[in-house]
């Protein structure tokens, strides 16, 4: 029982709402933490505030023209996600890709996934409190990979350059000089981020056994991509049922060990590491020939059937789960996201923690709105 | 502090590099030749006209639905000065709407249209929306006056 001078003392939790235009949200994420004090004893997300209907449109276009609303879905991975759709709409259609396509889109993939993740680096270290300088180092770095980009497909965000049966045009002809030089500056680059951050103590003090997550806990919400590899579990897709031409090639994947935030950052950035392996072993096996089979129809046609693509995309699995009917248009096309499974997990790890804990908690997950809300 | 000490160095370091920034509004970056800047039309100097036909493949291919066409017969294939039997009478394209995805430009029969690789391509504030709706005056222009050299995909 309470004195009476103590129930005096007693507070009243409060609710603080976080989002939805706030730089620590990543994006238009709202979530309403309520505290006692300092420490958080609830979380309520509410996300949909970027919903654009992405499934819908999708359905009243063919498949060409579904492709480019891939890259607005999952905007900092744009390569991963139309590499999962055009996998999908291959795999319905029975296309056969042409080697070199296939090895240009794994290349591009590989280095996508490298600027996805320096974005998660600078992101990151802006929400621990490393204002600035971290995020420079990334954007600076992630700037080198982006010009390929711009040079090869025509733009720098939105590329829309995969299609279904291989990709829209060649590269350019410094393509191969161009890549191998930037897998040695992206080496160079990521020990500098790993310098300045990796064994700083005041990172590691804001990392460490923060948002941790058991491994068994990480399955049954459904996690996957760097959050479940850093509760130790070694589930990559690209190693347990290889796409495209991901058996070819020699890479690690790295595991953490506490399941913590700090766990969550080094996979990352290991992971990138093995990404610029991948990509110069691919450089050096691509061959010359067509990028589109020779057989291609002009407007494609797909037979009535159901399939489900998915591939190991920066954040995790991303599927596509994709109905036809016959015709030139998808039935029904559904997106399997997962920042959005990722997200289920936020109360499991953020109560109890401090709410300066909970803003860098919610940038470990890596999320993109444009993927959650679709 | 090890550590600490460690990252200040990092900084330290990098304060000796040379700096990867453009004073942008100053300087312009270069730009490659496939840009994928705002689509323009594309002008046949040696009959003087537009290449467009007024086939409408780009307005059913297009997936934002920003394209209409209108086509008239051509005046100049009557005289005989032309072998273009139709021609495009209005051309509108709502540039507010356009996501530079391309597949106007791909799907054309005629190469008429092109994606604008300049700068010019690029920079679209205007302070009305109805502004950024071009019509074939516009669209054509530059492609008139020769300042566009349009990359073709090999």
């Amino acid at each position: 029982m309470l004195t009476d001078q103590e129930r005096e003392l007693e507070t009243l939790d409060i609710h603080v709402n976080v989002g939805p235009q706030h730089p620590a949200t990543h994006g238009v994420f709202r979530m309403v933490l309520t505290v006692s004090g300092e420490k958080v004893v609830d979380v309520v997300p509410h996300i949909g505030y970027m919903h654009r209907g992405a499934e819908k449109l999708s359905e009243g276009m063919d498949y060409r023209q579904a492709l480019i609303y891939q890259d607005r879905t999952e905007y900092l991975a744009q390569f991963n996600a139309e590499l999962c759709y055009c996998l999908a709409v291959e795999k319905l259609a029975g296309l056969e890709v042409p080697e070199r396509a296939e090895y240009i889109r794994v290349i591009l993939t590989e280095l996508n996934r490298i600027t996805s993740h320096y974005m998660f680096v600078g992101a990151f270290a802006t929400d621990i409190g490393v204002y600035g300088t971290a995020f420079t180092y990334a954007f600076r770095e992630r700037e080198y990979i982006q010009e390929i980009f711009d040079a090869v497909s025509g733009d720098r965000m939105m590329y829309g350059y995969f299609r279904p049966g291989g990709v829209v045009w060649d590269v350019t002809d410094d393509f191969k000089d161009r890549v191998r030089w930037v897998c040695g500056q992206t080496r160079v680059g990521i020990d500098d981020i790993d310098r300045l951050l990796t064994k700083n103590e005041i990172f590691l003090t804001r990392c460490l056994d923060i948002g941790v997550i058991s491994k068994e806990d990480a399955i049954d919400y459904g996690l996957s991509g760097p959050m479940l590899r850093a509760c130790g579990l070694p589930f990559d897709l690209r190693r347990a049922e290889p796409y495209s031409i991901y058996d070819r090639f020699q890479f690690d994947i790295p595991t953490g060990t506490r399941g913590d935030v700090y766990d969550r950052y080094l996979v990352r950035m290991e992971e990138m590491r093995q990404s610029v392996r991948i990509v110069e072993q691919a450089l050096e096996e691509m061959p010359d020939g067509p990028i589109m089979p020779e057989k291609a129809p002009r407007r494609l046609r797909l037979p009535p059937g159901e399939v489900y693509m998915r591939t190991e995309n920066p954040r995790g699995e991303y599927g596509i789960y994709l109905v036809s009917k016959g015709g030139e248009k998808p039935y029904r096309l559904k997106i399997r996201s997962s920042c959005l499974s990722n997200l289920t997990a936020l109360k499991q790890m953020v109560v109890g923690h401090y709410v300066a804990d909970a803003v860098v908690i919610l940038g470990s997950v890596d999320i993109v709105l444009g993927e959650v809300d679709r | 502090m090890l550590g600490v000490l460690r990252s200040l160095t990092e900084t330290l370091r990098t304060m000796a590099r040379k700096p990867v920034t453009i004073q942008y509004p100053t300087v312009h970056r270069e730009l490659s030749e496939r840009e994928r800047g705002y689509p323009l039309l594309l002008w046949d100097s040696e009959t003087g006209e537009p290449f467009c036909v007024g086939c409408h493949a780009c307005e059913r291919a297009c997936p934002t639905e920003c394209i209409s066409v209108i086509m008239k017969d051509n005046p100049l294939a009557a005289e005989g000065k032309s072998k273009r039997r139709k021609i495009v009478d209005q051309f509108l394209l709502d540039y507010g709407r356009c996501i530079r995805c391309r597949i106007c430009v791909e799907t054309c029969n005629f190469s008429a249209i092109a994606m604008n690789n300049t700068w010019d391509g690029q920079e679209m504030s205007r302070y009305d929306r109805g502004e950024l709706v071009m019509d074939l005056e516009q669209l054509l222009a530059k492609s008139k006056a020769g300042e566009i050299t349009p990359w073709v995909a090999p």
